[in-house]
């Protein structure tokens, strides 16, 4: 059900990857989406699929645990494919009754499934391997230097930190609330469209309530503690570079590097 | 009627590096009629267990039998079963959504595709049952205090009129009084309406006076299935699992340690004054 989503959600396992600064993975993960838009040819796609196989590999986070959670996004991916797919304008490939095909269009839809697959699996990559509390860490530091801007960088980082801490929580409560409401023979699954949205009333209702009383908890919980924002606060574990994460600053540019050149020198196209 | 449990594991999250084991082959059969306690620590695998009785979470391994049909089979209609094993979650208020306690309560049987009057009075019924009164029916379920809320959410439950009921820790969060008025409400509901009741807790004090047999759980195990005499002589067992007898157990454990011949099998506060007085007047 619910739970099955894993986009930003932490898989606890011990990996060279979840070992490493937060830092280095969001910049990494920036490098790698920017990599996947450069070029439109093979060779670069190639080079980022062979990029992105190792990184899973080097994550030990399960495949089949990945893929479970794209789930809903591969809907996404499906309708754009399609869209792209008959929608494109230039030579006729194949004609079913309105709807061309043409060639242009059967490779732009290929390729926006790659570029946004690649693009899914890999910042995924990024929230499985990072815990929130890290996560936003990184985010902080990376943004500190907008504090002469006066963006409340603390701030953010902070609502992101609890809106991050708050999915899982909220995912349980949705789990608890649909199970509630099935033992009082509500039916989520069966039904037209509107049905299935009239169902959702018993669930939204007592959910939407429960998010404000929380928030009102955790507000009352973080003034009893004397929070007061970031000025003057100090980190228990500060951020710090090691060497693994210079190292993987390497290999990003060399990636990088490497994605540049062999597209520009050996691009394969599709047709 | 009956439940029958057997052979039941469940493991969450087997598909990851970290799969817990909730359930370790159960086996359980639940009478009709019966008043059953099913006691356990925190992630003694009591909630989970529930869940199977009335389908919400499926067996890893075994099955679950009620009136002799496998509730996993799949011509099994979910929906009846659940409107005969009625299930209480653990804080019931969290779930109210309507603009009234009545429609509220409306919700379980409307979705047994009753008719409106049946429904309304199937509502009345429980509402009654609980003991919300009329001036109440028709405010918003958020304006009650927390012991009425609790119990206008198990009225939602019992206006499916289910043969089981299961409560998950229904006292929780409530003060001595809303306790005590909570447990004998149910326990009316078993003696005067023939329902089989099963009150999952991990307070042998809540349940002591109230139940007929008690199931102790730890681990995903069952450790204990007997009487409350039974189970509280138990109470050495019982600390190492972070469980307690009752109070009384303790007193009348004492009492026999320093010499007075008193019955330590007596539960309740009433049993355990009679037996003290009984050996004074000696």
């Amino acid at each position: 059900m619910l739970r099955d989503i894993t986009l930003g959600q932490y898989y606890q396992t011990d990996s060279a990857l979840h070992r490493m600064d937060p830092r280095i993975k969001l910049a990494g993960t920036m490098v790698y989406m920017i990599s996947l838009f450069i070029y439109k040819n093979i060779t670069a796609y190639l080079l980022a699929f062979l990029f992105l196989a190792v990184v899973i590999r080097i994550s030990r986070v399960p495949f089949r645990f990945m893929i479970k959670g794209l789930k809903a996004v591969m809907f996404l991916l499906l309708i754009t494919a399609v869209f792209n797919l008959f929608l494109t304008r230039g030579e006729p490939l194949v004609s079913i009754w309105k709807l061309t095909i043409t060639k242009e269009g059967l490779v732009n839809a290929v390729y926006i499934v790659i570029r946004l697959g690649f693009l899914i699996i890999g910042s995924s990559l990024m929230t499985l391997t990072t815990t929130p509390n890290q996560l936003t860490d990184g985010l902080e530091k990376i943004m500190a230097p907008l504090k002469i801007f006066k963006v409340p960088v603390h701030e953010v980082a902070m609502m992101m930190s609890i809106a991050l801490r708050f999915i899982p929580i909220l995912m349980e409560e949705t789990d608890k609330i649909m199970k509630a409401q099935m033992a009082r023979g509500a039916d989520f699954e069966s039904g037209r469209l509107l049905d299935k949205a009239k169902a959702m009333v018993p669930l939204l209702v007592p959910l939407i309530i429960s998010a404000f009383r929380r928030a009102n908890d955790l507000a009352m919980a973080m003034e009893a503690r004397c929070y007061q924002g970031g000025e003057g606060r100090t980190k228990m574990k500060p951020l710090q570079y090691k060497r693994i994460d210079y190292m993987a600053y390497g290999v990003m540019a060399l990636y990088l590097l490497g994605v540049i050149l062999l597209g520009r020198l050996f691009p394969l196209h599709l047709i | 009627m009956s439940i029958i449990v057997n052979h039941v594991s469940c493991v969450f999250g087997g598909d990851t590096n970290m799969p817990v084991n909730a359930l370790k082959d159960i086996n359980l059969v639940i009478n009709e009629g019966e008043f059953i306690g099913l006691i356990g620590h925190t992630g003694s695998g009591k909630s989970t267990l529930v869940q199977h009785l009335n389908g919400l979470i499926k067996a890893t391994e075994g099955a679950v039998y009620f009136n002799g049909e496998d509730i996993s089979d799949k011509d099994f209609d979910k929906k009846k079963l659940r409107s005969k094993v009625g299930l209480v979650f653990q804080y019931p208020e969290h779930q109210l959504f309507e603009i009234d306690v009545f429609s509220d309560v409306c919700f379980g049987p409307k979705n047994l595709g009753l008719s409106k009057k049946e429904t309304e009075l199937r509502a009345y019924k429980a509402l009654k049952q609980v003991g919300i009164s009329d001036e109440y029916f028709y405010q918003s379920p958020f304006a009650l205090s927390g012991g009425q809320k609790r119990r206008v959410a198990i009225a939602g439950v019992l206006a499916m009129e289910p043969e089981v009921l299961i409560l998950d820790e229904p006292t929780a969060g409530l003060d001595p009084k809303g306790r005590d008025e909570i447990l004998t409400m149910i326990k009316k509901l078993q003696t005067e309406m023939g329902i089989t009741v099963i009150l999952v807790s991990h307070s042998m004090e809540d349940v002591a006076q109230y139940v007929d047999r008690i199931v102790v759980m730890n681990q995903g195990e069952i450790m204990y299935d007997a009487e409350p005499k039974e189970v509280f002589s138990h109470y050495k067992e019982l600390e190492a699992v972070e469980l307690a007898a009752p109070a009384v157990t303790y007193i009348m454990e004492k009492c026999r340690e320093a010499g007075f011949p008193v019955n330590v099998k007596a539960t309740t506060v009433l049993e355990a004054k009679n037996e003290i007085l009984r050996i004074f007047h000696k």
